[in-house]
């Protein structure tokens, strides 16, 4: 618990069981709650109100498609429809094989350069629907 | 004596980065393995990334848009021997600093975006960094102040709200304890300005905040950076390390009795901490909902002590403003919007990037003359300024000046400067059910006419969109858009109306109510 010491430590706190674990258990929360001398109610109604905090480990790899006006202003819903029929599952879900999460996300900072997919943590521009096939292609 | 390595720069900025930068760089550090690659923020003319630059005696000359499978023909075009005018490559786009795009800018914010390395310090203070901070730390604290008001700053977050208005306040506060807190969630779409001064020049936001900080007597500081910008992050904090080890941040700042700590931290994917308010909840470690105002932060703020929020853009201008003075900033502009803005256009436009110029400029000077107008070629439909809560504008009104209180008159905002623009396959009734579908997804909850009020609305859009009692339905959305201007605790519940309202009014065409323009009008 290095960030222990932290002024409202909670938030680094639950980053970094995500980052080590992939996830945030629900059996932390107790854990966490004692820890930092809050209720387990409290750090509940923080990891459930931000979305980053998945309470459910992700599939191997998590792709992220921007949906916000800029990369809807060029074709974000047709990258969405044609991703969600070729990975076979919607916004939100896992791939059967636990290869691919899907989420939608608002903005990813690369309005000029849309639409926009975030594979990891790395961002990928001018993504149609044959390059966000390439850009997956090596992940199945 | 050996001749010093050629000096290559390409940019490290996500964009560039997300159309190939990288692959780039590492294509001609192995072509050309003498050659000194100095990775870059991005000059913000993102239709020509990566672009590459080449320092010559001539200065730096550009080429782009550069992919990694032409840079072995570029070097074989002499690229690295400077040979600017023998080259006649189709990429090279001649001395960078002499472009239409550049030359027709005042990059006052910005201006070390593109140009420096952003994790070196040395590079920072060869470049005029620490100007600001040296002059400010031998000048009282009310001094400092003084010169920002003095400057005609305002936040640069969407608010507009007097900087040194808010220093004042925060400096005549007494506290023990007093923070800054940079808010660099920047969630709106169509804005990327704070990311590319994060990425690009860290060390100005650096330096922005200990003046802030010597300015309003606190000791520790806080940016609160989107989860989304992880490469904005990592530059932080490379630069905020430095900034220590050099002695411009910690115990004695530069050798001043200023003692100033620096933390990051980083969200986690929710729109609404954006609101300052809720930034500070979540700075606090709990659920990010707006906290109602007053106390305002300046009073009570983080852990309810006295506390500057500003955004990234507002503090970035705060080291120039000390360094120039506050009447070579005050000088620019119109109005009581003094200074530059750096504007972002983005979405389907021909050359999307970052426009920092003065106030005044025209939306069409913007949108059409440094934009280049849509990327697919077709008309421009629609505009919209400011973000997911900013005004829809047709090109009729393109010759609006970018001014606070000249967007506020026409129903629109300047916000963060964001233009993101439309083609004229758009569907504006689509674009509304967006913006109340967002603010429902989006909202915090604390307030029910935010939490109710969107959800609400995009039903009633879908209703209107199915064709079902159009004309009464929209008098209904009328209605509820004013309750929710008018009963929300904060901007997200209170101006997702304004996108909405302004769909109706000027593309009625797409609520399928072309011939009840006038009762609308009445309505909204």
């Amino acid at each position: 618990m290095e960030h222990r010491g932290e002024r409202g430590a909670l938030l680094p706190i639950l980053h970094a069981v995500q980052h080590e674990f992939g996830y945030v258990d629900p059996l932390v929360e107790p854990i966490l709650a004692d820890a930092l001398n809050l209720s387990t109610a409290e750090v509940h109604g923080v990891v459930t109100f931000y979305k980053d905090f998945r309470r459910e480990p992700p599939g191997r790899v998590t792709v992220a498609i921007c949906r916000a006006e800029a990369c809807q202003a060029v074709g974000a819903d047709r990258v969405v429809t044609h991703a969600e029929a070729s990975l076979g599952t919607t916004l939100g879900g896992t791939t059967d094989d636990g290869a691919v999460t899907l989420n939608e996300v608002f903005c990813l900072g690369n309005c000029a350069l849309g639409p926009t997919v975030a594979v990891g943590d790395r961002l990928h521009g001018r993504v149609s629907p044959a390059r966000f096939d390439a850009l997956l292609g090596d992940l199945r | 004596m050996r001749v010093s390595a050629v000096k290559v720069y390409v940019p490290r900025d996500s964009a560039a980065c997300s159309v190939g930068a990288d692959e780039v760089a590492e294509r001609i550090a192995a072509t050309a393995p003498g050659v000194d690659v100095v990775r870059t923020g991005s000059r913000g003319m993102l239709w020509l990334e990566p672009l590459v630059e080449v320092q010559t005696p001539a200065g730096r000359v550009g080429y782009g848009p550069v992919r990694a499978e032409d840079v072995d023909g570029l070097v074989a075009a002499g690229l690295l021997d400077g040979r600017l005018d023998e080259s006649g490559h189709d990429l090279c786009l001649g001395p960078v600093d002499e472009l239409p795009w550049m030359r027709a800018q005042q990059r006052v914010t910005f201006a070390r975006v593109g140009v420096v390395d952003p994790r070196s310090a040395a590079d920072y203070e060869a470049h005029g960094g620490l100007v600001g901070l040296r002059r400010a730390l031998g000048m009282a604290p009310e001094d400092v102040v003084a010169e920002v008001t003095a400057s005609g700053l305002r936040g640069r977050g969407g608010a507009g709200f007097p900087t040194g208005i808010k220093w004042k306040t925060v400096l005549g506060a007494s506290s023990e304890l007093k923070f800054v807190c940079c808010n660099a969630d920047e969630g709106d779409s169509g804005t990327f300005a704070d990311r590319m001064l994060m990425e690009g020049d860290p060390f100005t936001l650096i330096e922005g905040m200990t003046v802030t900080a010597h300015a309003v007597g606190a000791t520790e500081g806080y940016v609160y950076v989107r989860s989304e910008y992880p490469d904005a992050v990592a530059a932080l904090r490379a630069a905020i390390d430095a900034a220590h080890a050099h002695g411009w941040l910690g115990e004695r700042v530069l050798g001043s009795q200023l003692r100033f700590d620096l933390h990051v931290r980083v969200g986690a994917g929710a729109y609404i901490c954006g609101e300052e308010t809720s930034m500070l909840e979540s700075l606090e470690g709990k659920r990010g909902t707006v906290r109602p105002k007053p106390p305002i932060p300046a009073l009570e703020g983080l852990f309810g002590q006295p506390t500057v929020v500003n955004n990234v853009l507002t503090l970035g201008s705060v080291p120039a403003i000390l360094a120039d003075g506050a009447q070579a900033f005050a000088d620019l502009g119109v109005g009581r919007s003094r200074g530059t803005q750096v504007f972002q256009l983005g979405g389907n436009v021909a050359r999307g990037g970052v426009v920092e110029t003065a106030f005044g400029v025209t939306l069409g000077e913007l949108v059409q003359t440094f934009g280049g107008g849509t990327a697919s070629g077709r008309p421009v439909r629609a505009v919209q300024v400011g973000g997911p809560l900013g005004a829809y504008l047709p090109p009729a009104q393109f010759d609006l000046p970018m001014d606070y209180e000249a967007f506020a008159a026409s129903g629109a905002m300047v916000g963060h400067g964001g233009i993101v623009v439309f083609d004229d396959t758009v569907d504006m009734s689509k674009m509304a059910r967006f913006a109340m579908e967002f603010c429902a997804e989006e909202s915090c909850g604390r307030c029910t006419p935010c939490r109710v009020g969107a959800v609400r609305g995009v039903e009633t859009i879908d209703r209107i969109r199915a064709g079902e009692d159009r004309k009464a339905n929209l008098v209904l959305l009328g209605d509820l858009c004013d309750l929710m201007t008018d009963g929300s605790l904060c901007a997200m519940g209170g101006l997702t109306p304004m996108p909405v309202r302004s769909a109706v009014k000027h593309f009625a065409e797409d609520f399928g109510v072309d011939d009840l323009r006038a009762d609308l009008e009445g309505a909204t």
